[in-house]
């Protein structure tokens, strides 16, 4: 169907893309995996034609074609699904997939047409999308589902998706695969970018391995593994499970009891986004929060971290046998609360600032970081210094901006700046999203190094697989309300995730 | 390291800014009938002649920088202070009325007097705007425009009707009192004419720019400042009070315009003067977007600007055609190409590439 015939792509000093070779049989899922800056993105926005090759040549149904701009690549069947939805929220879903090929005159537009088609084509695939629904009035997962609406409503045969999993549930990644199966069968091609290797397993007919701006391995996925596609990824064996002892829980660090968070960020239809939720955590422990995203997790983490406005918070909250209400969310981090939330972007970093900057956000305004009210910057480059060599963030140049940091350094220096505080309590929240899995491992052992130093971790995290495997006790929420403990040495993921749907309540 | 390799790039960008808005200056210059070169040799020689163009360039440029300071002050906490024209203006009164009602104090205190006076004016009346915005939400850019409305309509009611000297024909206040008078630079400097009004307030303009950058980076209040100008959410999740640093963001940008009021009232003019600022609040936005909202920056685009319109005196007498308008359309343009960063940024990273690479291939 395509290929990529040696490929350079340069940006700057830096060789984004060395001489690849891709090639995608027509009618077939092809993935391509690699760790974050591994140059997946580059090599697809090279196809759909938003950069030019510096040289290579790009093959569509056999024949060389010059795909220059993004329209090129859409007369040739090409459509491309970011990551970062490109939808104009106040318009409906019609208008949004007629946006750019508007049917009807030069000046007259025929939305009916244009509603009949999107109808037909959403029952092709067995969706269910209303072409006349609001885009803000849509989930996450329907959003995507008009994405694609819109490439196959420009005639595509060829689907390329950018990280289409990183904001979906892991129920609507089931369904989303689903859609992926059944346009295969109508003879679509689909080239799929991603890092998360169980997903590779289950869709893909076939994989492109890219590290360090090269292709480094070409496989059909019935006869590979994870460990082998982690071990091209990285480079090196990667341990995909923790070691981890048996915790040694000592005293209630915290203790929540009827706690209930107000309404503002929870789904439509809940009332409050946390309902009369109690549970404690000890010292030693990791006590782990498994749900569907958006069933009160950010709320309930935030709360606790005083990042919640008090007046929508109710039920108590004890930090070492003492309340936490009244306290803002700099008493509590004196306290020893440590924070690492799930979104470093727009909570965890200031990514204009550099990593000094960055490492001091939160202990900036106390001693030893500042002395009377000048900021000491001898104790900030050591401070720095130190989160650097001890979590391994690399670049390590403590001058750079946040930004200039790939996902997983970016979160290597938010969890290094927390485990400086030092924290008798830590608060994390999707510890692992956006990072590459030699990261991943990283994470994990620091995080259970850190429990079995005595201090109690709250965790919550969307991957089923993170929070069993970390965790030594499981809470399960749904709705905003805990719908069973469990322990995840012994529990199956069917059954939590029963309780994650909230089946067995009542 | 890149702190110190991006600095010439940040001043490249807007040198590229300034040489291409004299290059579209000249066409106009043509099409009047006028030498671009010899105008423009008339409008820097005069501006840097020494005594007079270096000594009122220098005059010129000292409002400026004091509002270059604000806008920028502000904008490193995401906000957009375009009240500094009524900040000043009303800071301006406040020192006149402390320099006439307390005339009768000594120097040494009524000096200091009158400055903290220019300085609380201003403050306050740039934290009013900031206040509404932490309180209520309501954005700063309508609260300071409006304030500036209310500003020079109050300072014109008290001058006319409360401290004009009667049967003064200007609109102006009564003189401040002799002791409350700052001294000219001419007085100090051999070489310098005392008709000059550059005075100590240019050196306090730099004393403030130094201090803004202490501030900004070297202290924990500023460092609260910028975050909360950076990431609102990510500065609350440190534990920073974000409607506390609007406020205070703003009542330091006021308290900077104000201190224009202390180079025009106790530096030059003695009085109150109504409509004295020729838009120093608006130029202020302008230099400060220039100087790219760094204290150094500022300074050198104040005495860009103050080059400029010293410049355009003689530029009006000298030459056949051109008047000093010329002034106003360099320095919009200037603004234009400015604000048009991206027309530049693709040839000036090649370019950077270039010489990064050069040496190393050969």
């Amino acid at each position: 169907m395509i290929e990529l015939r040696n490929i350079t792509k340069r940006f700057g000093g830096v060789l984004a893309n060395d001489h690849i070779n891709i090639a995608v049989e027509p009618g077939t899922i092809h993935a391509i995996v690699g760790e974050n800056g591994a140059g997946k993105s580059t090599a697809m926005r090279i196809a759909y034609g938003f950069y030019t090759a510096d040289s290579g040549e790009i093959l569509v149904d056999g024949e060389v074609r010059g795909i220059r701009r993004p329209f090129d690549a859409i007369a040739l069947g090409i459509g491309m699904v970011h990551q970062h939805f490109m939808l104009v929220d106040t318009m409906t879903v019609a208008e949004n997939i007629v946006l750019g090929a508007e049917p009807g005159g030069s000046v007259r537009l025929e939305m009916d047409e244009a509603r009949a088609r999107v109808r037909a084509l959403s029952a092709e695939l067995g969706l269910s999308v209303d072409p006349d629904a609001f885009i803000e009035n849509l989930s996450v997962g329907q959003q995507q589902r008009v994405e694609l609406l819109k490439a196959l409503y420009r005639n595509a045969r060829l689907l390329i998706l950018d990280e289409p999993t990183a904001v979906l549930t892991p129920q609507e990644v089931e369904e989303f695969f689903a859609i992926l199966r059944k346009m295969r069968e109508l003879g679509k091609t689909i080239i799929i970018i991603t890092h998360k290797l169980a997903e590779v397993l289950s869709i893909s007919d076939a994989v492109t391995v890219m590290r360090d701006g090269k292709v480094v391995g070409r496989v059909k996925t019935n006869q590979t593994s994870a460990a082998e596609l982690a071990r091209l990824m990285v480079g090196r064996d990667v341990l995909l499970h923790v070691e981890k002892g048996p915790a040694m829980p000592g005293a209630v660090v915290l203790s929540a009891r009827n706690l209930s968070v107000g309404g503002k960020g929870a789904r439509s239809g809940a009332i409050s986004a946390v309902t009369n939720v109690s549970f404690d955590v000890r010292a030693g422990e990791i006590v782990g929060i498994a749900g569907v995203e958006g069933n009160g997790q950010r709320e309930l983490i935030e709360a606790i971290a005083g990042l919640v406005n008090p007046a929508l918070v109710s039920g108590e909250l004890v930090f070492e046998g003492r309340p936490l209400a009244g306290l803002d969310a700099r008493a509590r981090r004196e306290r020893g609360i440590a924070h690492i939330p799930e979104d470093r972007h727009r909570r965890g970093l200031l990514l204009e600032f550099s990593l000094e900057e960055n490492a001091i956000l939160g202990v900036h305004y106390r001693p030893p970081v500042a002395t009377g009210v000048m900021i000491n910057e001898r104790e900030v480059k050591r401070r720095t210094a130190d989160i650097i060599q001890r979590f391994d963030v690399r670049p390590p140049n403590p001058a750079l901006p946040a930004r200039a940091l790939s996902g997983g350094n970016q979160q290597k220096l938010v969890i290094g700046r927390e485990f400086e505080l030092p924290p008798k309590l830590l608060l994390v929240a999707q510890p692992t999203r956006g990072v590459d899995i030699g990261a991943i491992e990283f994470i994990h052992r620091k995080l259970v190094a850190l429990r079995d130093a005595g201090c109690a971790v709250l965790l919550v995290s969307a991957e089923l697989e993170e929070v069993m495997l970390l965790s030594d006790r499981l809470l399960v929420v749904h709705k905003g309300r805990i719908a069973g403990e469990v322990d995840p040495a012994t529990a199956n993921t069917t059954d939590i995730g029963c309780l994650m749907t909230g089946a067995q309540r009542g | 390291m890149t702190r110190e390799s991006s600095l010439p790039l940040a001043l490249l960008f807007p040198l590229v800014a300034v040489l291409a808005a004299f290059a579209v200056g000249s066409v106009f210059v043509l099409a009047i009938g006028d030498n671009p070169l010899e105008t423009y040799g008339l409008l820097l020689g005069s501006a840097l002649w020494w005594p007079d163009g270096i000594g009122y360039t220098l005059f010129l440029a000292t409002p400026l920088i004091f509002t270059g300071l604000a806008v920028s002050v502000a904008f490193r906490a995401g906000l957009l202070n375009i009240g500094a024209e009524g900040q000043l203006y009303v800071a301006a009164f406040a020192t006149a009325w402390t320099g006439i009602v307390l005339g009768g104090l000594p120097a040494v205190v009524l000096v200091p007097l009158c400055m903290v006076a220019a300085v609380l004016a201003g403050g306050i009346w740039g934290a009013i705007p900031g206040l509404l915005k932490a309180r209520f939400g309501s954005h700063e850019v309508i609260n300071t425009i409006m304030m500036n409305f209310i500003a020079v309509a109050l300072v014109s009611y008290f001058t006319q009707y409360h401290y004009r000297v009667p049967g003064d024909p200007i609109l102006q206040s009564a003189p401040i009192s002799e002791s409350a008078y700052i001294p000219r630079l001419g007085t100090m400097i051999p070489g310098l004419p005392a008709r000059i009004p550059l005075n100590v307030a240019f050196l306090l303009a730099l004393i403030a720019s130094v201090a803004v950058y202490v501030f900004l980076w070297r202290t924990k209040w500023g460092y609260e400042i910028r975050a909360t100008g950076s990431n609102p959410s990510a500065a609350e999740y440190g534990g920073i009070s974000v409607p506390r640093q609007i406020v205070l963001a703003m009542a330091i940008s006021g308290a900077l315009a104000g201190m224009v009021g202390i180079n025009e009232v106790l530096g030059y003019r003695h009085r109150y003067y109504d409509g004295f600022s020729d838009n120093y609040g608006f130029t202020g936005i302008a230099v400060a977007l220039l100087g790219r909202n760094h204290p150094a920056g500022v300074v050198l685009a104040a005495l860009l600007f103050a080059v400029l319109s010293r410049g355009g005196i003689p530029v009006d007498a000298f030459t056949r055609n051109v008047t000093k308008d010329i002034v106003q359309i360099l320095q919009a343009t200037i603004i234009l190409f400015i604000a048009a960063e991206a027309m530049f940024r693709g040839p000036l990273t090649r370019l950077r590439h270039r010489l990064q690479e050069g040496p190393r291939h050969g």
